[in-house]
């Protein structure tokens, strides 16, 4: 575990992997002081009040903190529905060598990490997809993704929350509600959860 | 009500933002300048973080509908006395002209303006499109009902221009030699392309080490200083991506960019380690 500075209200936590990102994590928030802790794929941010911790105090906890027993609570499962209409499952499928059941036989077998936001409100990065389905994001991007989308690029699958541009490439698409700022959490993959696809 | 007759260059809605939201990929966004907004809010005795209308560059014309308690702070912008609290009579029209210095002006309204919020903020999010547009023409802001205090008499006193200072890190190895060292003695000046998402430096380049390959995405903060592989220098504002791939070499300490906010397009950007 490697800690480097972030301004005067931060530290940035170096790790592994990403489930060990959400279990510093979950230390990291349950410490007074610590205003918030965004992770992303192999360091965690931790914000903090100055006035109430220090970088140094907190490098200090989470050394000791035994990050196993606090992500010990059994995660959140969730499982989606996914119509696999994709634009982009026939390339994906050409590129990986598979068939296009093949990909989805894939895409459906794993278990996936909601291991960190970012891009746009609501967009998950997943971990957790099948090294064979490793694909290159698009070269050129989309100008519109329709909200929904499942899509993979690199090590990640994710659902674009609503329409947007995008260049990962698309497999199907849910009829769930994956962002709502009405809704309460407004995000429905939250860090942590596991997810799972089920082809309908 | 308010009713906005022209918001000059960029006028938009800003509260604390949305602290808390960072790890599903909502920025913070808020008043860029956090020391203008409060005390503008505290000048007409409103709750911390009541909302106000945040301007740039001047330019800003309204009308009150009802007598309002206004003050204005940040950019000194003519057309109201700076750091005072000043009644307005109903029917009252205001028109701000362009601040000699400084660009970020703060009007606060007694009652705090009372726009729906989204994600328990009024703020306009100008990159994911969260809160509310920016301000138009003809908009019509109901004003609050809830104040925590008197206002208060007192004139203040404008915040001076100075340094920015900044950390070090977290990824420095990344430009050659000593990244404060380099900020600090290469000249500096505000891109003309900068906006509540970043300050983008032009004028000089941070070296990027050769052959560093890629840095997976990693969170950021405003007040981060971003790395592209140009090696012009951006400095996230609060309306920044809460993850990027670009390597941050350096930050800048958090109440120092209130003095960042106030840089025009064309200002020296100095920094200090």
């Amino acid at each position: 575990m490697k800690f480097l500075p972030y301004g005067d209200t931060g530290v940035l936590v170096e790790a592994e992997e990403a489930i060990d990102v959400l279990a510093l994590r979950a230390v990291a928030l349950s410490v007074p002081g610590v205003v918030d802790a965004v992770p992303a794929a192999r360091t965690l941010l931790v914000e903090f009040d100055p006035r109430r911790t220090s970088a140094r105090h907190l490098a200090a906890l989470l050394e000791v903190g035994d990050p196993n027993a606090a992500a010990a609570p059994v995660p959140d499962e969730i499982t989606m529905r996914v119509r696999y209409d994709g634009a982009d499952l026939e390339e994906v499928a050409a590129e990986t060598r598979l068939s296009a059941a093949e990909v989805v036989e894939r895409h459906c077998d794993a278990t996936y990490l909601v291991a960190f936001g970012g891009f746009a409100p609501g967009f998950a990065y997943l971990t957790g997809l099948d090294p064979r389905l490793r694909v290159a994001r698009l070269d050129r991007p989309r100008t519109s993704v329709p909200g929904g989308a499942v899509a993979i690029a690199g090590e990640y699958t994710g659902i674009y929350p609503r329409p947007s541009p995008g260049g990962w490439r698309l497999l199907g698409t849910v009829d769930a509600t994956v962002w709502d700022t009405d809704r309460q959490p407004p995000a429905l993959l939250q860090p942590g959860m596991r997810v799972r696809f089920v082809a309908t | 009500m308010i009713e906005i007759l022209d918001p000059g260059p960029f006028a938009s809605i800003q509260d604390r933002g949305r602290p808390g939201f960072a790890s599903v990929g909502v920025p913070r966004s808020g008043a860029f300048d956090r020391g203008a907004f409060e005390l503008a809010n505290r000048l007409v005795g409103n709750a911390r973080g009541a909302a106000c209308v945040e301007f740039t560059l001047g330019g800003l014309m309204l009308a009150v509908q009802h007598a309002v308690t206004v003050a204005l702070t940040g950019a000194e912008a003519p057309g109201l006395d700076w750091g005072v609290a000043i009644s307005l009579p109903a029917g009252a029209r205001v028109r701000f002209g362009t601040p000699s210095r400084g660009l970020r002006s703060y009007l606060a309204v007694r009652g705090g303006i009372d726009t729906p919020a989204e994600l328990e903020s009024r703020s306009t999010d100008t990159l994911s499109g969260l809160g509310p547009r920016p301000l138009a023409a003809g908009d019509r802001l109901r004003v609050g009902i809830s104040v925590s205090a008197d206002v208060l008499g007192a004139a203040a006193t404008p915040q001076r221009m100075r340094a920015l200072r900044v950390v070090a890190g977290p990824r420095d190895e990344w430009v050659i030699g000593d990244v404060v060292e380099a900020l600090t003695s290469a000249s500096w000046v505000l891109g003309a392309d900068s906006d509540r998402i970043g300050l983008r430096l032009d004028g000089a380049r941070l070296d990027r080490r050769a052959g560093g390959g890629e840095l997976a995405s990693e969170p950021t903060l405003p007040g981060a200083v971003q790395l592209p592989p140009d090696g012009r220098p951006i400095i996230f504002g609060p309306d920044a991506p809460v993850t990027g791939g670009y390597p941050v070499v350096a930050v800048v300490r958090r109440t120092d960019m209130d003095i960042a906010a106030q840089l025009r397009p064309g200002d020296p950007v100095v920094f200090t380690g």
